[in-house]
């Protein structure tokens, strides 16, 4: 679960980035956040991913609470949660699979345990024939699919996805989109990021939309404003 | 941390090192190089400090006895003296021997070759522990019955002079030995900070995967422990090669011959483990100091 209580964060610089952000995401629920640039969206994804801290407020998710975290708990928090992102972030000169490898290597995670979730989660995200391949041979589309299925490597409980179709053309968006959709329906709460109106409201979920640091809409169905 | 992580560090250490090659090659000739300059100073140093412990110990302090005493009774003072502390070995000289070197010395002067050996006092040549204790070691021979107030002749200001020289060339080698180790880790840490920024991507992932501090600092740790390794094993041989080649020059040399230069063979095992020591402090220190910056993502 993910929770924000009166949630502050001001920059070193002075930029008020949050003015006491309050929401809550249930288990299992799939969230589109939603604003215009300057509204927050980035900072909220660094303070739940525990990249900055906030100035005020409470933050919970996952089961740590963030305002007072211990630096060696940051990457147990980050295990829960699978990241992904609009530019992907694949090792150019790794293959599909050794991409996945390296990411659950990092965590420790022993050979045995390798070789079982690698070919589950490449199947799942539709990929399992490309595993030999380099990232620079495959489409941006399949490109992200190899970021999703990364992220689902150590069973996180949360997807959070930063603009994860920023670098695709509709058809492909849709399809990744559809696919955190189903990744959702298997249980892991899930929340996108996204400024793309047409492909949120073509979805039937919670849209939160922020703006100069607050929730102004909360609402299923559609991205606008609506009454909290 | 387990077997796995272990042999997996180690690859990617090993992997990592011979996937930069380049900087590899660069951090190792840099490393090397450092190495030859501290290795080569710090054999200079102990070559001038075996000459000067020997010149110190040529610096003899001669103690006269008094002149009504016979042979014998003069004889018997050894023990009194070999009982003066700081004194390390005393070598007694009778008036005939003394007599007869100052003859040899004077041999072309014959006003000096009719003096009679009566002239010339019994005396010891005293080897002294320690130079740097000689004014009082000079007071405590005088006190000795037989030998008296200012019959001990010592070269107070030559041994003044070389404990000025061993201090001044230990001060200073010590110093040049700090800078250049300073500034060898610095160099690595720049050399092994670039290699770390090409790969600024993979570890920025293994954070966000949530990949330990620990974790990720690993493979770099056995890289620059490896890079610190070879540069230690190619310095070394560079350097017995060098040392040999500047030996066989002075031996050969009729003007610097006079220079006695230890055997490397001698300082082996310790240069070795010098070397080794101080390529793996620097080569691990260097990757260590370069990882931080980007752990802080």
């Amino acid at each position: 679960m993910i929770r924000l209580i009166d949630v502050v964060k001001e920059y070193p610089n002075g930029t008020h980035a949050l003015n006491g952000l309050s929401l809550e995401i249930k288990d299992g629920e799939f969230v589109f956040m939603v604003g215009p640039s300057g509204s927050g969206k980035s900072t909220v994804i660094k303070i739940l991913i525990g990249e900055i801290e906030p100035s005020e407020g409470r933050v919970m998710v996952n089961g740590f609470s963030l305002r007072n975290i211990r630096e060696w708990q940051i990457p147990h928090l980050r295990r829960t949660i699978g990241i992904i992102f609009q530019d992907f972030r694949l090792i150019e000169h790794k293959s599909v699979y050794d991409n996945m490898v390296f990411a659950m290597r990092a965590v420790g995670s022993s050979p045995k345990e390798i070789k079982k979730r690698i070919p589950y989660c490449l199947e799942l995200v539709g990929l399992g024939n490309k595993a030999r391949r380099l990232p620079s041979e495959l489409s941006g589309g399949e490109q992200q699919r190899v970021a999703i299925a990364r992220a689902l490597l150590n069973n996180p409980s949360t997807i959070i996805a930063d603009e994860p179709t920023g670098n695709l053309d509709p058809a492909r968006s849709l399809e990744i989109m559809s696919l955190l959709e189903q990744i959702n329906a298997l249980g892991t709460t899930v929340l996108v990021v996204t400024h793309e109106k047409d492909l949120v409201n073509r979805f039937d979920k919670r849209v939160v939309m922020l703006e100069r640091g607050r929730v102004v809409g909360d609402g299923k169905g559609y991205y606008g404003r609506r009454p909290q | 941390m387990s077997r796995h992580d272990i042999f997996y560090f180690a690859r990617e250490g090993a992997f990592n090192m011979f996937n930069h090659g380049f900087m590899s090659f660069a951090a190792i000739g840099i490393t090397v190089a450092c190495l030859l300059i501290m290795g080569t100073f710090t054999l200079v140093a102990v070559n001038a400090n075996a000459m000067l412990e020997d010149m110190e110990a040529q610096n003899q302090m001669l103690a006269f006895v008094d002149m009504e005493m016979s042979e014998e009774e003069a004889r018997a003072l050894e023990k009194d003296l070999l009982e003066v502390p700081n004194v390390s070995a005393v070598h007694f000289i009778s008036n005939v021997e003394a007599a007869a070197a100052f003859r040899a010395r004077y041999e072309d002067d014959e006003l000096f070759q009719g003096l009679p050996d009566d002239n010339f006092p019994h005396r010891y040549a005293i080897d002294l522990k320690d130079i740097g204790y000689m004014r009082q070691t000079k007071e405590a021979l005088e006190a000795v019955p037989g030998i008296g107030k200012g019959n001990v002749n010592a070269y107070e200001d030559e041994a003044a002079g070389f404990i000025t020289i061993r201090n001044v060339a230990g001060i200073v080698c010590v110093v040049l030995i700090a800078v250049l180790f300073l500034v060898s880790v610095f160099i690595i840490a720049n050399t092994i900070k670039l290699t770390t920024f090409d790969r600024r991507d993979e570890i920025a992932i293994m954070k966000m995967v949530g990949a330990t501090n620990g974790f990720i600092r690993w493979p770099f740790v056995y890289e620059g422990f490896l890079l610190g390794l070879f540069s230690a094993v190619i310095g070394f041989f560079l350097q017995w090669g060098l040392y040999e080649a500047v030996a066989r020059s002075v031996a050969s040399n009729d003007t610097i011959n006079l220079i006695t230069v230890v055997p490397f063979a001698e300082m082996r095992p310790y240069v070795a483990a010098v070397f080794v020591l101080a390529g793996m402090f620097i080569g691990v220190g260097g990757s260590l100091s370069a990882i931080r910056k980007f752990l802080q993502v």
